[in-house]
């Protein structure tokens, strides 16, 4: 058992499926879900779905070491039985990797947390409401 | 001994609180939670979309914090969302802040169904505008579709997402206006005014959302209101004439204490009040306290809230702004036309954090596993525009909150179980608002509609457990919250409302409350007549 909690194969299983999950883009300029600081990030912060992770992985046994083709048809099999270890171990690895700088940056955003800085909402274009001021009392009295 | 003693200090509890300081009578509050810091909100780390699923999620079962009681909700359509701590709710809600509309208070002579309440809109009028200032709303005045009022502040931006719906509403011809809000647009007795640090629903970093720990609260206690915290409440207890006494309670260490009362007050929403009278059993009363009629835990409403989403091929607001924008009261009064009574508000929301997205969108499979992955990424996150239909929700006894013969609290008190089902008139106000709102998505050129019907939506509204009403065959309180049984007994919580209305309840919750604490002085000679 590692110190987060899994142990040596269920760290590799987790992070291939990650792979696959999310895999790394050139055209996007980012890494897959599998860079080992976004699986360290994972498996950190695996907290209250620490149960249904270990229900993930124990349906994904052995993914780590199969090729390509059939690690995909076994991600897949999980993947469309659903249920509540297959939502899980989908927001374990996206709740990380949606976090991590590159990423961010790549979308455009900040890396950084909302406070202090905030952001800026424009004030948008009020005179639409002229129409709805014109209307007739709607509400009815009682 | 103390001469008021109130469980819960949320938005009715602590509304109530600062009311009564005023008479100089010692009160005291009880609060099962503890005091927030704004510091350790999520929006002040890196993972702040992450904690909305661990220790600020809004179920209190996923979030089980040590103040925290579990709810069986497992035999409910729709899953219990609330918050435990000084503030209560408000301390997680989204901030949106509709009132009742007069009809909503004569839903039987108007429309035919459920029942009349005891008291009208006009009667809460001065409380709502006195709530409006204390809370601190920013909005627009001018609403056709809603009764005149004054928010003190102007409203937020409408924004690139609050434009397109208004432009896309009027396409329509369909009423929409921005939204009464607590949240400060301006610095605000002594709050900071919004910088939008995304959805307010964990807490508010800034200050700028209107929770009672910052509002109310700090009044209160300056006006000599004791709040106690980590005091979670297990039962009322009564005497020999038929009195509340006090309450017993537990304190952070799990020390048990009997904290005697003149008068006892309870402000523990729709659910943790019923909880807490079925709790109170006793020779006197074998079925729960102040429950002769049968109605404590009764005709629970929780507000069926479907949500249609889209996405449109512009970036818009995302989450860089509080949620809500907008409401329109298009849909709101009864229309003969239709196949239902009653209405609905739809509440305009801007788009999720980028991990809300990925997360919420992968989980209905429209955000792929491979190598398509980050295209389609790229076209949801900050594109997402999303209408929620807030359904009026009428009272069935079989709606109900009873005790779970097995499940417990930290403390050994026995937990609370919903039953809820949706219904039938209820039901088809959904469909009709889902496919309104399916229309407007679609006039704002939105694609990839998705529609979720109750699973994902817990708007965190508990009403109507402990209705109130003149008849004590038919009531569990009065007109102004006290109890028909025990005469020193009171509920001031949306427990008490007698119809849901189709909108968010707490500016209403706490002008009744407001209305009910100025009863209580008005009548504080007679009180116990
Ligand atoms: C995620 C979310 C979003 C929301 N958004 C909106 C919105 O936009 N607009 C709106 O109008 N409303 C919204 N609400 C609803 C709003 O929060 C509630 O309507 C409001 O807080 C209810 O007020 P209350 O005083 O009845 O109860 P609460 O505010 O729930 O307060 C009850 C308090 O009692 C305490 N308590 C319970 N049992 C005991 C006990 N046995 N002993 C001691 N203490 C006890 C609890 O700890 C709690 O602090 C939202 C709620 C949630 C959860």
């Amino acid at each position: 058992m590692t110190a987060t909690g899994l142990s040596p194969s269920e760290n590799r299983d987790l992070r291939r499926v990650a792979g696959l999950m999310v895999p790394a883009s050139t055209e996007y300029k980012v890494p897959g879900a599998d860079d080992p600081k976004i699986v360290a990030d994972i498996e950190r912060s695996i907290g209250r779905d620490m149960g249904e992770i270990h229900n993930a992985l124990a349906a994904l046994a052995g993914i780590a070491d199969l090729d390509d083709a059939a690690a995909m048809a076994k991600a897949e099999a999980f993947r469309s039985a659903g249920g509540p270890a297959v939502a899980a171990f989908e927001r374990c690895v996206l709740q990380c990797y949606y976090r991590d700088d590159r990423v961010v940056i790549s979308l455009g955003l900040e890396a950084r947390p909302p406070f202090p800085k905030g952001h800026v909402l424009e004030q948008g274009d009020w005179s639409l409401l002229d129409p709805v001021r014109k209307r007739a009392k709607m509400w009815r009295d009682a | 001994m103390v001469d008021v003693l109130i469980v819960g200090s949320g938005a009715a509890g602590a509304a109530v609180a600062w009311s009564l300081a005023e008479t100089k009578m010692r009160i005291l509050c009880l609060e099962q939670g503890d005091w927030q810091n704004s510091s350790t909100y999520p929006s002040t780390g890196r993972d702040w979309e992450a904690r909305r699923w661990a220790d600020f999620d809004i179920s209190p079962n996923r979030r089980a914090r040590e103040t925290d009681y579990p709810i069986d909700d497992s035999q409910s359509a729709m899953k219990i969302a609330n918050f435990n701590g000084v503030g209560g709710g408000t301390v997680f809600y989204t901030a949106h802040w509709p009132r009742m509309h007069p009809s909503d208070f004569r839903v039987k002579t108007l429309d035919g169904v459920a029942d009349d309440w005891p008291i009208d809109y006009w009667a809460l009028e001065k409380f709502f505008e006195e709530n409006d200032r204390m809370m601190g709303v920013s909005g627009l005045e001018g609403d056709p579709g809603v009764p005149p009022r004054h928010p003190p502040m102007p409203p937020l931006p409408l924004g690139k997402t609050g434009t397109l719906y208004g432009r896309t509403m009027n396409q329509l011809g369909w009423h929409w206006w921005p939204s009464d809000s607590t949240i400060a647009t301006q610095d605000y007795e002594g709050r900071a005014k919004c910088i939008n640090l995304g959805h307010c629903t964990p807490g508010c970093a800034q200050g700028a959302k209107a929770s009672t720990d910052i509002t109310y609260w700090p009044l209160a206690l300056r006006a000599g209101v004791e709040l106690r915290t980590r005091a979670r409440v297990r039962e009322i207890v009564t005497n020999e004439q038929g009195m509340a006494s006090g309450v017993v309670y537990y304190d952070a260490q799990g020390e048990e204490h009997f904290q005697p009362a003149e008068v006892v007050i309870v402000a523990c929403n729709g659910i943790g009040t019923p909880r807490l009278l079925l709790n109170s059993i006793s020779s006197r009363h074998p079925n729960g306290l102040a429950n002769s009629s049968g109605l404590v835990g009764k005709n629970l409403m929780l507000h069926p809230w479907p949500q249609v989403r889209g996405y449109v091929p512009e970036r818009n607001d995302g989450d860089h702004a509080p949620m809500l924008s907008l409401w329109s009261k298009q849909f709101y009064e009864t229309d003969p036309n239709r196949d239902f009574v009653r209405g609905y508000t739809m509440q305009f929301a801007r788009g999720t954090g980028v991990v809300t997205e990925a997360v919420t969108s992968m989980s209905v499979g429209a955000l792929p596993w491979g190598t398509d992955h980050h295209r389609i990424a790229r076209e949801l996150i900050h594109h997402r525009i999303q209408v929620g239909i807030a359904c009026d929700d009428l009272p069935e006894e079989t709606n109900r909150v009873t005790l779970h013969p097995d499940l417990k609290d930290s403390n050994g008190i026995p937990a609370a179980k919903v039953d809820y089902k949706i219904g039938e008139n209820t039901r088809r106000m959904m469909e009709h608002g889902i496919a309104r709102a399916t229309e407007i998505l679609e006039a704002a050129g939105a694609k990839g509609i998705y529609t979720s019907r109750t699973l994902l939506n817990s708007p965190g509204h508990m009403l109507g457990t402990c209705r109130m009403g003149n008849d004590p065959a038919r009531s569990v309180v009065n007109a102004w919250g006290r109890s028909h049984d025990v005469k020193n007994l009171f509920i001031v919580d949306g427990s008490t409302w007698v119809t849901g209305g189709g909108l968010n309840p707490t500016s209403t919750i706490q002008a009744v409350a407001l209305y009910m604490a100025d009863q209580i002085k008005q009548r504080l000679a007679t009180l116990f007549d």
